[in-house]
């Protein structure tokens, strides 16, 4: 028996939602006292590999042959090395491949799936459930898994990174029947942006930004502080921003330690997708937009003239510390 | 050319979510069902794509009757048939089984769905239901061009985006950009009623997870107003409050 958890890199490199994984998985692991294998796939290097260790791993497959991410191929490699290890649980990041990858492992194992999981299972008297985000933001669902093996698929940001650990060995895994059928034309990375779903620091903007000229302030904003920019539907409808940046029950869930949100009016749909934000901060010149009532912090005035003074207030604060 | 569309049926997005039977069920009094808006993305490209008598569009939803004025509203957006599988959802594994079984002996050229439904946010069942056919999936796709055989797509990654060739048949998951929302015209509803609206009875499959119970979030403490001329006011309390940064 074991816990597998498959741990995704980014050009190589275990980034912190990888960190996430990892820590929760080992956290089950101990939950049913038992080991954590990890698993990655595709090219990284050995420093990358053994370094899981510190967050848990006892020992790290190494799929190291397979390259282009295919869900098919990928799920084939998890599957066969969640078998291999005897593991009743196996873990993944709810990421945009990992969306694709566990509904499929899921099938192949024939086990229970809990996408979206905001924290550790509940384990007892033979009951195993886990608490997952529904109804975009506006609930959670305590989901419950009846059988054998399971497999958990994790929200960013739902889990603190936990360190301690030694190196891990690491060893190499050759699947036998993984085949891609999906051909990789061309990637595109925006490796100066930080990725919105895992961002910890998130600066928004809508409509009350009145035209894509003026988001110069929002990005300022959001370089002073090392945050990803977001925003609402209307203004990537308009083509203001791209479609990636827009926030809510039809574009992306996010839950951040900080969202700042900067002339957003408050819908309901908005908020869906970002009220498990931490700390919300709400900027907007009317008093009554209904953002405010979600809010931790609020600033009533026009954000033409309060994004510059924040920026300022936000380097000054970076420059002493 | 033939595309099958999964549709769900989800509360209206302004819906307020409340529970009964001891927050065990959904409270479905009072809320209006929509068409998944997800799905109507991927249904929207289905259309485009085979207009000009380029091909058949099927949705198929697993529902009961309850969800046929989804299935009509399908229908009346442009879909040129529809089956539904009869029984409540049970979990997203029974929901893709229903459909992988109805796709297997079809030769559909393409299994569209949207990106995830907005009631229970799987966004398990299309690569579930690839994974029952054996076939490729590709999850979370911004772009969809077809030539008859192989298909181009522009899939969302981490931080950056793909573009990839896939032959029929796959599976994909549709996000915005996909296409834009159509609305019915009076011609489309007319004709809607009389199109072909299959019903099939479900087949048996173990189900594997259950909601136990659900929880609304905790709600949030008073807002804290700070000034707008005090911006340093308010990066101190991020910073020594909030501790965020
Ligand atoms: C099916 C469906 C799905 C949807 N999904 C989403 C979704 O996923 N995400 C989403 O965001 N929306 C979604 N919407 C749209 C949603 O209902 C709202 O229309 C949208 O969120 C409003 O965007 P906004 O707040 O930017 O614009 P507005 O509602 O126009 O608000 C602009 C705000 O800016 C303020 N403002 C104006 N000028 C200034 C200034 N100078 N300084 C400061 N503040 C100023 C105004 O007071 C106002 O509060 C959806 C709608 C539908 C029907």
């Amino acid at each position: 028996m074991s816990v597998l958890v498959y741990v995704e890199n980014v050009q190589g490199q275990f980034k912190k939602s990888a960190f996430e994984v990892v820590s929760y998985a080992k956290a089950i692991a101990d939950q049913l006292n038992t080991n954590l294998v990890a698993l990655s796939i595709g090219q990284t290097t050995n420093d990358e590999l053994s370094n899981l260790g510190k967050y848990g791993a006892s020992k790290v497959l190494n799929a190291g042959s397979l390259n282009a991410f295919d869900s098919q191929a990928y799920a084939s490699v998890i599957a066969e090395a969640s078998q291999k290890e005897g593991a009743e649980v196996v873990v993944m990041a709810n990421s945009f491949s990992g969306k694709g990858l566990s509904p499929r492992v899921a099938v192949k194992l024939k086990a229970g799936l809990v996408a979206g999981a905001v924290e550790l299972p509940q384990i007892a008297g033979g009951k195993f459930s886990v608490k997952k985000s529904a109804y975009s933001g506006k609930a959670f669902a305590q989901v419950s898994l009846s059988s054998a093996v399971k497999v958990i698929a994790l929200n960013a940001n739902a889990y603190q990174v936990k360190d301690g650990g030694s190196a891990a060995s690491v060893a190499d895994f050759q699947a036998a029947n993984a085949v891609s059928k999906v051909k990789v034309k061309e990637v595109v990375r925006a490796t100066d942006k930080i990725s919105l779903p895992e961002a910890e620091l998130v600066v928004s903007a809508g409509r009350g930004m009145k035209g894509p000229e003026n988001w110069n302030l929002v990005e300022n904003l959001a370089d002073a502080l090392g945050a990803a920019t977001a925003c609402s539907k209307p203004v990537s409808d308009a083509g203001w921003r791209p479609h990636e940046e827009h926030v809510g029950q039809t574009g992306i869930a996010v839950s951040p330690n900080l969202y700042i949100a900067i002339g957003i009016s408050g819908a309901i749909q908005h908020l869906a997708g970002v009220s498990s934000s931490k700390t919300i901060v709400v900027i907007n010149k009317d008093p009554e937009a209904p953002f405010f009532k979600v809010a931790d912090y609020g600033i009533v005035g026009d954000a033409m003239e309060v994004l510059p003074k924040l920026t300022e207030a936000v380097k000054a604060y970076k420059g002493q510390s | 050319m033939k595309i099958l569309v999964c549709i769900s049926n989800v509360p209206d997005t302004t819906t307020k979510i409340t529970f009964t039977s001891n927050n065990t069920e959904f409270n479905t009094a009072g809320v209006q069902y929509i068409l998944n808006p997800y799905d109507e993305i991927a249904l929207s490209r289905a259309i485009e794509l085979c207009e000009g008598g380029k091909g058949t569009v099927t949705v198929i939803n697993v529902g009961e009757a309850s969800t046929e004025p989804t299935i009509r509203k399908a229908l009346a957006i442009g879909a040129d048939d529809a089956v539904r599988i009869n029984a409540a959802p049970r979990d997203a594994y029974f929901v893709a089984y229903q459909i992988a079984e109805y796709a297997k002996e079809q030769g559909f050229d393409m299994i569209l769905a949207g990106r995830e439904s907005i009631d229970h946010n799987g966004a398990q069942v299309p690569a579930m239901i690839a994974e029952f056919l054996d076939i490729p999936s590709i999850s979370v796709i911004k772009k969809l061009d077809f030539d008859g055989s192989t298909a181009t797509i522009n899939r969302e990654i981490e931080g950056g985006k793909e573009v990839v060739e896939v032959s029929a048949p796959f599976v994909a998951s549709c996000a915005e950009g996909v296409a834009e929302w159509k609305i019915p015209n009076m011609r489309g509803i007319m004709s809607a009623r009389t199109k072909p609206l299959q019903v099939i009875e479900a087949k048996n499959i173990d189900q594997l997870s259950a909601v136990e119970v659900y929880e609304t979030p905790a709600p949030r403490s008073a807002v804290k107003m700070v000034d707008a001329a005090d911006m340093t006011g308010l990066v101190n309390l991020l910073h020594t409050e909030a501790k965020v940064i």
